[in-house]
Order: structure tokens, then C-alpha cells, then sequence
């Protein structure tokens, strides 16, 4: 006897329980633990939102000039508004904040037809930024030619240097760490050991006394009276110390990969490099993204370290400003804003990276 | 050596550690052939196949493909790799690229073919095995039998002398077998030089001309298909094909 023999048609799911109500209920009150700790949640918020807000916003000083402008209750905001220039710029020369302004404006405009989906050029403009811009850059930020006054690195601070000294990091540092990661999975033993000790040692030491050793102990090996930069040095030392984070990530993704995909790629005749390059590669830093963009996430707040051996970036120029006897006491104010600063970049990577993850999800795996 | 003979292996002998999996294996391919290769799983079969490729390295013996030996040379194995195409168990499609650019990579970047030219290979060869309106989707989004139709498609691209299949549909839901099979069959009509390593012996009576068993290690039996089936030699053999029988 034929149990069913009409297709059965897809109906449509039960009245869904929409409504703020509901979704309260079931969210937020579904069992009696859960209730508390809503309650508690909601008791913690309504205590500590309001101050904070009136302090940061509704009774803080937003202008004036001194002192004696600011408002007893609430933040004072002239404090940083008085220092914005340092802030940004360190001890930049005012009349030449055009330099890196002009930089930083290249960088964006560069940067726009990356994310226009009917740019055909972005591998060109991608490998242009990465290598021909840091050159521009420098050029116009530190001068020296085309009739540019060379401002030395000693002046460069502040946010300006937060920025130069991650997006350095950042982008020197991947790529030695791939290279680092891939070696590490090498099968010749000489090349995997180095790379083993490099990562190891690296990972072993903190960046305090790479940082404290690249401005000290370094300049003892070179013959008196050579000059290398401080700045450059501090770069070297955070780009070697990042990469080794780095591999160790992008490792986790090559293991990842299935050994079918190798397999695969060798068996239609792709060598190393191209197996690499076009299958396992794009494949295992799209797992890693959120280690990656961890990775650089610690890097970027790991800058403020360079404080300690005499580098003025964004923490220490706030620092320097809190010594200022003009302007004693203004801790919360200083600290409160750079850590606003540095949230707000923290937040735009991790939203980035969010969203490439979401943009490269190319349905299930394998 | 004659000039048809397009696969040699001369007793070929593999080790993994003191394990000896490959004991002096004999085969020699002639141009258009259809191998079977069958027998109880770890008796030595794909990794017999991928030595052919190089996938697995032997140890001692001699491995010949269309005139280049197989030795531990680069440029011999890259030779070897660009005229041998395979099918593995689990497809192994790319999963970060779309279904066209799975066919596509490698004349593009081993071949050096344009790409619109590797494209329109590549819709010959989706269309062949029946999937032309998958080529913008991504792996993911296909049935099992469609990927493995796609992994045959992607060899193909290649232009490849021989084919080697290590058991292509033992992956598969059973409704999805036949389709990838048909795909096959019609390959050895072409005239495709084929090894398979497979458990489907119906596929190996209607198209294998010699079927080849394998247990632990060292080919037991080897056969026209219709005296392989009805007249097996061998014990080893005969207990083997009993119990595939019984189910």
C-alpha cells in the first residue's frame, strides 16, 4: 500500500514570536540564572554609564584655552586640544605637517579603488602601495630630495609615528612570517632548523629587550661614530619579533589544509611554488584571518613600548604632555583619549577583518 | 620497449619504514588500455598508482611513462606529471576557487595557455561530463558526484596521455556512483588509457580489458575481466571475489 504518494508540499515555519517582549523573554529572562545575571547586568550599566557619559560628554570642556576655562565636574578636553598638533605630529615642524598629511592622503586615495568591485587593476595598485609608496612616503615625510627639507627622525611623534611604526610592522612582518611558517615545514633539515631557532628565539625574548638591545647593545657592534637610525632600528627590532608571532599563526593554517590539496596541486603538475602561491597558501591565511589580525592587533599597541628607549609615539607624547606644570593632573583626560585613540584602530581591524572573512567565505569547506 | 608501451613498471619495490607495502610489482600499460586494479584495502593498490605520479616514491625498481623514467629528478616528475592526470577518492577540488578556475589553473599556469583559451577547454571539458551551468559556482555548492565529475573534468584540462583513478566513487552516495561511472565509460570509449582502483566490478567487466589483483602487497592475479570473474586462479583471489559477491 503506497504510504504517501503525494508530494509533500514545504510549508511555511509557525507563526514566528516576534516583538521586543519576546525577545526579551527569551533572551534575556529564558531561565531564572539567566534572569539574574540580566539584572545584574542592567544594574552594573545603569551605575556606571551615566557618570562616565556626563563626565566624558555632557559636563566636559570642550573649548577655551587654559586652565582655568575647565570645568570642575567633567572632562577637559582643551587639554588635548592644546597638544593636537604633538599629538598628531610629535615634533614635527607646524609649517611642514602638509608632508605627511599629503602621505597620509596619497595612502587613502590609493587605497579607495581597492574596494571598487570593478577596479581590474588592484593587483597592480596593491603591489604599487606596497612597494613603490613606502618610498614616496618616506621621501615626503622625511625629505632630503626634490628641494625638501629633511626632517630627521628624531622629530617625527605622536600618532604620525604610532602609525608609521605599525604599518611597518604590519606589512613587513607578514610576509617574513609566511616565509618563516612555510620554511618551518620545510623537508630540508638545515633550512627548518634555522628557521625553527629564528622563530624560537624571537618568541622567547620580550620586545622590551629587543627594543632596549636594537638602541643600546646595537650600536656598540658598529664602528664609532656611525649614525643608524633610531627609528629604523626600532622597525627592524619589532618586525623581526612580530614575524616570528606571525609564522607560527600561518603555520596553524598550512596545517590546516588538508594533504589532499597538496596532492591535488603536485598531481596537476604545479610545483612548489605555484602550489604554494595558488592553492595552499590563499587557502590558509583565510583561516587565520583572526589570528593574523590578532597578531597585528598586539602589534600595533606593542608600538607604545618604543617609548622606553626615547621614540615619542602617541602614549609617549601624552605622557610628556601630563609632566607639562601648566597643566598637572590631567592623568584621566590624557589616558582616557589614547586609549580611545588605540580602540578606535583596534576596532577598525577587527571589523575589517570580519568582513573580509565574510567577503572570501566561499561556502563549505572542501 | 616498444613505443606502445606507455606505463612500465619494472619490479618495483616501496617501504614505508621496515613495512614492505610494494613487493616487486610488474605491470606493463600498452596505449589505450583499461586497467582494473582490485583487491582487500591496505593490499597496496593506490599506493601503486601514485607512484606512477610520483605521489609516492619507490625505493628499487624501475617506473617508466611514455619514455621518462621516474627518478628523483624534478624535471622527470614534472614531465611525468603534465602527460599523467588523477582522480582521487575525495575529489580534492580547490575549494577557494570557483569551478571554471579549478579547470583552468593549471593549463594557465603549468602550460602557460591563454586564459580565454583555457576557458573555453575548460567548458568543452564541463560540458563532456554533463555540468556546464556549474563553471561559476564553488566546489562547496556541488553534489558529491558533480565534484568527482569536475576533479575528471580537471584533468582532462590537461590534456593528460593517461588517466589514473584511485577509486573515484568510494566516496560516494550510492545514487551518485552511477553518473560519475558513466562519465568514465565513455572516456574509455574514447580510447583513454585508464588505471582505475576501484571496487565497482560491474565498471570493470563492461570496460576494463585487464583486471589486476592486489593482497599484501604483490599482484596475485591478473586477467582478461571475463576469466578474472568466472575463473579465478588464485585462493586469495577467489575468497576475495566471493565475499564482494556475497553482498
Amino acid at each position: 500500500m503506497p504510504v504517501n504518494h503525494k508530494k509533500s508540499p514545504s510549508l511555511p515555519p509557525p507563526a514566528s514570536e516576534v516583538g521586543i517582549v519576546v525577545w526579551v523573554k527569551k533572551n534575556l529572562f529564558s531561565t531564572y540564572a539567566n534572569g539574574v545575571m540580566s539584572l545584574a547586568a542592567i544594574v552594573l550599566i545603569l551605575l556606571l554609564l551615566p557618570p562616565l557619559l556626563d563626565w566624558a560628554f555632557f559636563s566636559a570642556t570642550w573649548s577655551g584655552s587654559n586652565r582655568a576655562d575647565c570645568n570642575e565636574d567633567g572632562a577637559c578636553w582643551i587639554f588635548i586640544a592644546n597638544r593636537i598638533d604633538q599629538v598628531f605630529y610629535g615634533f614635527y615642524p607646524a609649517e611642514l605637517h602638509w608632508r605627511p598629511n599629503l602621505a597620509g592622503l596619497l595612502l587613502i586615495g590609493l587605497t579607495i579603488p581597492l574596494f571598487i568591485k570593478s577596479f581590474h587593476y588592484k593587483n597592480w595598485l596593491g603591489a604599487f602601495i606596497l612597494i613603490i609608496y613606502p618610498f614616496i612616503a618616506y621621501f615626503l615625510i622625511h625629505g632630503g630630495s626634490f628641494g625638501l627639507e629633511v626632517v630627521s627622525t628624531t622629530k617625527w611623534g605622536g600618532l604620525m609615528l604610532t602609525l608609521i611604526l605599525s604599518a611597518v610592522g604590519i606589512v613587513a612582518s607578514l610576509p617574513l612570517g609566511i616565509l618563516l611558517a612555510l620554511g618551518r615545514r620545510s623537508k630540508m633539515p638545515m633550512f627548518k632548523s634555522v628557521c625553527v631557532v629564528y622563530i624560537e628565539f624571537w618568541r622567547g625574548i620580550p620586545l622590551i629587550t629587543v627594543l632596549f638591545m636594537a638602541s643600546v647593545m646595537l650600536p656598540l657592534f658598529f664602528p664609532e661614530g656611525s649614525d643608524f637610525d633610531k627609528l629604523l632600528r626600532a622597525l627592524i627590532g619589532i618586525t623581526l619579533f612580530q614575524s616570528a608571532y606571525m609564522a607560527e599563526v600561518v603555520r596553524g593554517g598550512l596545517q590546516a589544509i588538508p594533504k589532499g590539496q597538496y596532492e591535488a596541486s603536485e598531481a596537476l603538475g604545479l610545483n612548489y611554488p605555484k602550489s604554494m602561491g595558488l592553492i595552499i597558501l590563499p587557502q590558509a591565511l583565510k583561516l587565520v584571518i583572526p589570528g593574523i589580525v590578532n597578531t597585528f592587533i598586539a602589534l600595533f599597541k606593542d608600538t607604545t613600548l618604543v617609548l622606553i628607549i626615547g621614540l615619542f609615539d602617541l602614549l609617549a607624547i601624552i605622557n610628556l604632555a601630563l609632566t607639562d606644570s601648566e597643566w598637572l593632573g590631567f592623568d584621566d583626560e590624557g589616558y582616557v583619549f589614547a586609549a580611545f585613540v588605540f580602540w578606535v584602530f583596534c576596532f577598525a581591524m577587527s571589523r575589517y577583518s570580519i568582513a573580509l572573512e565574510a567577503k572570501l567565505h566561499t561556502g563549505h569547506k572542501r | 620497449m616498444s613505443a606502445e608501451h606507455i606505463i612500465e613498471l619494472n619490479g618495483v619495490h616501496k617501504w614505508y619504514g621496515d613495512f614492505h607495502v610494494l613487493k616487486d610489482i610488474n605491470i606493463t600499460v600498452q596505449k589505450g588500455e583499461r586497467i582494473v586494479i582490485c583487491g582487500p584495502s591496505g593490499s597496496g593498490k593506490s599506493t601503486t598508482i601514485r607512484c606512477i605520479n610520483h605521489l609516492e616514491e619507490h625505493q628499487q625498481g624501475q617506473i617508466i611513462v611514455d619514455g621518462t623514467e621516474l627518478t628523483g629528478d624534478l624535471k622527470h616528475i614534472e614531465q611525468i606529471r603534465k602527460e599523467v592526470g588523477m582522480v582521487f577518492q575525495h575529489f580534492n577540488l580547490f575549494p577557494h576557487l570557483t569551478i571554471l578556475e579549478n579547470l583552468t589553473l593549471a593549463p594557465i599556469w603549468v602550460k602557460n595557455v591563454a586564459k580565454a583559451e583555457a576557458e573555453a577547454i575548460a567548458m568543452k571539458y564541463l560540458e563532456r561530463v554533463k555540468i556546464p551551468e556549474q563553471a561559476d559556482k564553488y566546489p562547496g555548492q556541488l553534489s558529491g558526484g558533480q565534484q568527482q565529475r569536475v576533479a575528471i573534468a580537471r584533468s582532462l584540462c590537461m590534456n593528460p596521455k593517461v588517466m589514473l583513478f584511485d577509486e573515484p566513487t568510494s566516496a560516494l552516495d550510492p545514487e551518485m556512483i552511477s553518473e560519475v561511472l558513466d562519465v568514465m565509460v565513455e572516456l574509455a570509449e574514447d580510447g583513454m588509457t585508464m588505471i582505475c582502483v576501484t571496487h565497482e566490478m560491474g565498471f570493470a567487466k563492461k570496460v576494463a580489458n585487464r583486471v589486476i589483483f592486489m593482497d599484501e602487497g604483490e599482484i596475485v592475479e591478473e586477467n582478461e575481466p571475463n576469466e578474472f570473474f568466472n575463473n579465478p586462479q588464485n585462493e586469495r583471489t577467489q575468497l576475495f571475489l566471493s565475499q564482494i559477491i556475497q553482498h
